[in-house]
């Protein structure tokens, strides 16, 4: 086991080298002077404080300095001191945040997770477990039902739902409203009497014990998690039907079935345990599916996370915006990958031995 | 029951068994089991029906929402006006309409030409914009759809055949690919490839292909590494045949069956990502005739989309059946190809 941990992990930098690499490459697709605009927050008056801003970040340096210096740093040749650097979590000046790209990330990132932790719920509950019953009762209605859920899930583009669920639900009904809270609450959560220990408003309201808000909260959740989840719930329901079919035409569950066991501890002792192994490996593009997700979500129900902050820079060509948040995705992407990895050698002990 | 309904089954049978050895013969066994499977599955007939509407609307798209002049530039939505209230459907076209009325017109009830979708803001005609959007949804899907998987098969058959050091570096390089979530990192690229490519369908295409080719590598080398161990194909390494020839003669034709899957759900949802991009402000400019695009009217009408209803509603039903069409055919061919299915 420790044998394959470490060689999950020994490809683990090399992986890295190489986003960071093509998250540059990208950046390099933009000539010098469109790339000393990003740097620039004053409009340069003449082509000579251009040249200057070019020079000043090394922007016509050959590629691979380049690199280095947009990775850790280079020394400002007028004052001496280091400018830049994104291990040095210096991501660069957002335009559109009109703060620095990390301040950004930090301030937005408790909405998404947020979003991505309510996600959780429904995707887990609902595609585990209306895949388990498809399987069950394989070409019977739950099974068709299933089906026919998991094709609508594929197909329905995000967009589409998240706007349809607010024509029905808010623009016609008037149930659950796009933002994050309504008016009277939004003002109550800066006050000082309400302490932000997570910056999560439907998690702090609980730790405050202000139920009100708690529920408001959720209102305004309900929508953006379902539309940012049910591309999830479809495959996680493919993927477990399929599992758990696979596992009934297994011989342990022939034979468990004629040593006279009822048909509920077949499938709790024999069938479901084994089922859920492959499961646990599409976490990983659960949550691509979510990150993926939270760009358009965001932008619909008009919520302060990491992707609409993504979607607003990539519409105003606010590059250095948009590679923190890849940068930040791709981190947090590789890291799920190696934890799903990792488990799966756990589960599967086929796996490690390979 | 008559004697004749009891002798019929084995006569039935007969033709039936002569229809498929001569589709056999034709097309060998694996591709004549393929297109029965393709036609006889209810999902996937329902799936080549929706999706052969989509081709009609596309090839017809001149008799069914004719440009307004003989020199408009058809991929451009017709304008009735420049006003930035939706008008809804049936409202009648007063500026900027086609010259002549189609003979089917006299179905929808009018003489003369309405906005039979409506209009969004910046009065565009939605319905033109719905007609000729098929066009750019089967273009830009087949365009993105066939280059990642030129890209991705050359890149897979190269690792999966060669193996070693070749395979480990390939290997890693779709790693990193991979790394960023698809939607994300199509976005991204998109928007810096804007200012060179100006706004058309290409900054998105190019993105598209530019993330979407992994999938495909990763999966041809896998089906070609346990395929090159096959004793048909050691036998032909032995008798002397060369690489090139071992891989297009002997190995491809045999790996490349779940890639079909794959192509075939990538058609619908390539198209529903560009749309997302679209969605987005991120491509074509404003007016291009795009499902996407259309929809991304709507997020100025958020508060009033009950009655506005009509920017989402028919665009997004477009959007909706294409991808179910590309797969619900999608489906049922994993389903054929399946070896675990078969016989079921």
């Amino acid at each position: 086991m420790t044998a394959y941990i470490i060689r999950r992990l020994m490809v683990l930098p090399i992986i890295l080298i190489g986003v960071t690499l093509l998250i540059f490459a990208m950046l390099q697709v933009l000539g010098p002077v469109e790339r000393s605009a990003l740097y620039v927050r004053d409009i340069p008056h003449s082509e000579s404080a251009l040249d200057a801003i070019i020079k000043r970040y090394g922007l016509d340096d050959p590629f691979y300095k380049q690199y280095w210096s947009w990775l850790v740093g280079r020394t400002d040749p007028e004052t001496g001191k280091t400018i830049g650097g994104v291990l040095r979590g210096d991501l660069g000046y957002s335009r559109t945040g009109r703060e620095p790209v990390i301040d950004t990330l930090k301030r937005r990132i408790p909405m998404t997770m947020e979003l991505a932790i309510w996600s959780m719920f429904p995707i887990v509950f609902i595609g585990i477990w209306l895949g388990i019953k498809a399987a069950l009762n394989h070409n019977r209605w739950p099974d068709q039902l299933a089906r026919v859920v998991a094709i609508l899930g594929y197909s329905f583009p995000t967009f589409v739902f998240g706007l349809l669920v607010l024509l029905i639900f808010y623009a016609k009904l008037g149930w659950f409203p796009p933002g994050r809270l309504s008016t009277e609450f939004s003002q109550e959560v800066l006050k000082p009497g309400f302490v932000n220990y997570t910056k999560m408003i439907s998690f702090d309201s609980l730790l405050n014990l202000r139920f009100d808000i708690f529920l408001d909260s959720l209102r305004h959740l309900i929508l953006p998690v379902i539309t940012l989840s049910y591309l999830s719930w479809a495959l996680l329901l493919k993927v477990t039907r399929s599992s758990m079919l696979e596992a009934l035409r297994q011989d342990y569950v022939t034979t468990a079935r004629a040593k006279g066991l009822s048909e509920k501890v077949v499938v709790n002792r024999h069938v479901r345990k084994n089922a859920l192994i492959p499961v646990a490996t599409i976490a990983g593009a659960t949550v691509a599916g979510l990150l993926n997700g939270v760009v358009i979500t965001e932008t619909i129900f008009n919520l302060p996370g990491i992707g609409s902050a993504a979607a607003a820079a990539a519409l105003s060509l606010d590059v250095l915006t948009m590679l923190g948040f890849a940068l930040f995705t791709a981190a947090l992407f590789i890291l799920v990958n190696l934890m799903v990895d990792i488990m799966y050698g756990v589960l599967d002990p086929r796996v490690r031995l390979e | 029951m008559s004697a004749d309904a009891a002798s019929s089954p084995v006569h039935l049978e007969d033709e039936y068994l002569d229809e498929q050895s001569r589709l056999e013969k034709l097309l060998g066994p694996e591709w004549a089991r393929l297109l029965k499977g393709i036609v006889t599955n209810p999902l996937s007939v329902a799936g080549l029906i929706i999706l052969s509407c989509f081709v009609l609307v596309a090839l017809f798209a001149p008799i069914l929402a004719p440009p307004i002049n003989a020199n408009w530039n058809t991929t451009l939505i017709p304008r009735d006006g420049f006003i930035a209230q939706p008008k809804p459907p049936g409202t009648p076209w007063e500026r900027n309409k086609p010259e002549t009325i189609p003979f089917w017109y006299g179905i929808t009830g009018h003489d003369d030409w309405v906005h039979l979708f409506g209009t969004t803001s910046g009065q565009y005609d939605i319905f033109y914009g719905v007609v000729w959007g098929t066009r750019t949804a089967l273009f830009v899907g087949s365009l993105v759809v066939t280059s990642s998987a030129i890209i991705g098969i050359l890149i897979g058959a190269t690792a999966g055949f060669y193996g070693g050091w070749v395979d480990e570096a390939l290997m890693r390089l779709v790693e990193i690919f991979i790394a960023f979530p698809f939607l994300v990192a199509a976005l991204i690229l998109a928007s810096i490839l804007v200012p060179i490519f100006g706004r058309s369908i290409w900054p998105a295409s190019i993105a598209l292909i530019a993330f979407g080719w992994t999938g495909y590598a990763r999966l041809l080398r896998g089906d070609i590494l346990s395929t090159k161990e096959r004793d048909y194909v050691q036998a032909a390494q032995a008798s002397g045949a060369r690489d090139i020839h071992l891989i297009t003669r002997h190995i491809l034709p045999n790996a490349i069956y779940p890639t079909l899957v794959v192509l075939s759900l990538d058609m619908g949802a390539i198209v529903l990502s560009f749309a997302a991009l679209s969605f987005l402000g991120i491509g074509v400019q404003e007016g291009y005739a795009d499902w996407g695009q259309i929809v991304s009217f709507a997020r100025s009408w958020i508060l009033t989309l009950d009655q506005n209803w009509y920017i989402i509603v028919f665009p997004g039903l477009a959007l909706l059946l294409y991808g179910m069409g590309w797969n619900l055919v999608g489906d049922a061919l994993r389903d054929i190809l399946d070896p675990k299915m078969r016989g079921r």
